[in-house]
């Protein structure tokens, strides 16, 4: 009887550890199971972060290409910000050579002018009144006189004077003083230090030979400019070669026209004369 | 194309043809020419002008005459006068700019100052 207890009690311990056995293997497949679930995560999530690796080191490749392009950029930014310097630069030489041609072309329209006047008259008179008014509009004289060439007397004599009285001027033999040497050479004369000049009217700031081809005829000589002219301007070089010339052949034309005139009412007197 | 009328009151035909042949540079205006003073007030008279530009030293009548008088008139009374002149001293300046001439300009002539005040006065572009 006892023995048949311990057999039912053996059997029922067998029993149990076998249930604990089996509930064992059940446990170590689910861990087996757990184990391959946390592999396979583990190998995704290496995946995972393997593919995120490779998309950083693209960016290095693309910060590097950003580098190059940003200095590609501010090479060219260089070039452009020298381009517009140069541009500028071009600018203000175009601005400066704009201001030079238009100041040439204003003189040369004055040159032009000058020059018509001298030339718009055969009257002896007038053309010295245009002389005048070149020498007080264009020029800036305020004291000033033409000297022409008696060829009788080989002297210089006031036609015409401005801002002085004509008697008061000088009968200037050809080679005396600076105005006679001037007749005698057919040079310029100018004082460039107008500030030291002291007025003496043998000795005048500016004087002129009026000249056809090398023959000289007169001069005009300018003792004084204007209070508001303090130098001579480049273009007033100009209206003296001008002058010079123009106003030569315009003084000898107007005479040359007075005594024919003048030859031709005579003549006329007489034909009148004889054919009454 | 020519907006503005200008009168050039001015004996010498030497200066009067330079201020002229400065002032055609400007295309918008059209200019009429006066010997003297007296010759100015009769085209002032009958025709009606936007800018004057006149000398002073002149036989008849001379600028600073014309000036008072052509201020007086109510038609000109805001027409822009410019001076041009060879009186280059301070007071000459403040007697005509007193007398209700806008710019005064003094010889020798330069263009370049006419052009200038031609546009200044009338507001025009270069």
């Amino acid at each position: 009887m006892v023995e048949k207890e311990d057999e039912r009690g053996t059997a029922k311990r067998v029993e149990e550890f076998l249930q604990v056995f089996k509930k064992g293997a059940e446990f170590t497949q689910d861990l087996l199971k757990e184990n391959e679930r946390l592999r396979y995560q583990i190998v995704q999530l290496e995946e995972v972060q393997k593919s995120r690796e490779t998309p950083v080191s693209s960016s290095d490749d693309e910060i590097d290409q950003l580098h190059k392009r940003i200095e590609g950029l501010e090479a060219e930014k260089k070039e452009i910000l020298d381009r517009i310097q140069q541009v500028e630069a071009e600018n203000l030489d175009f601005a400066n050579r704009y201001v030079e041609i238009e100041a040439e072309n204003n003189n040369l329209a004055n040159l032009y002018i000058a020059s018509y006047q001298l030339h718009s008259t055969l009257d002896y008179r007038e053309v010295l009144q245009v002389i005048t008014e070149i020498i007080i509009n264009l020029i800036g004289a305020e004291e000033f006189a033409v000297l022409l060439l008696e060829e009788k007397t080989n002297k210089l004599e006031a036609v015409v004077s401005e801002g002085m009285d004509e008697k008061g001027l000088p009968s200037v033999e050809v080679g005396d003083g600076i105005i006679g040497q001037m007749a005698k050479t057919g040079e310029n004369y100018f004082i460039d230090d107008l500030e030291q000049y002291q007025r003496d009217i043998n000795h005048p700031i500016v004087c002129i030979p009026l000249k056809i081809k090398e023959h000289v005829i007169g001069v005009i000589v300018i003792y004084k400019l204007l209070v508001q002219k303090s130098r001579f301007a480049e273009v007033d070089y100009e209206l003296f070669t001008l002058l010079a010339g123009h106003a030569a052949t315009a003084i000898f034309s107007s005479k040359l026209y007075s005594e024919s005139e003048r030859k031709l009412s005579t003549i006329q007197g007489f034909i009148d004369l004889l054919t009454k | 194309m020519s907006r503005y009328k200008v009168l050039v009151v001015e004996d010498s035909p030497t200066m009067r043809q330079l201020i002229v042949f400065a002032l055609k540079r400007i295309r918008e205006l059209t200019i009429v020419e006066a010997n003297d003073g007296v010759d100015g007030l009769k085209k002032l008279s009958t025709e009606s002008f936007d800018l004057i530009f006149t000398d002073i030293n002149m036989p008849i009548m001379d600028g600073l005459k014309l000036v008072g008088l052509v201020r007086k008139d109510s038609q000109y009374s805001q027409v822009p006068i410019v001076i041009i002149t060879t009186e280059g001293a301070d007071e000459d300046r403040q007697r005509a700019l007193a007398l209700g001439a806008n710019a005064y300009i003094t010889k020798p002539i330069q263009t370049g100052k006419i052009i200038d005040a031609a546009r200044n006065l009338l507001s025009l572009q270069a």
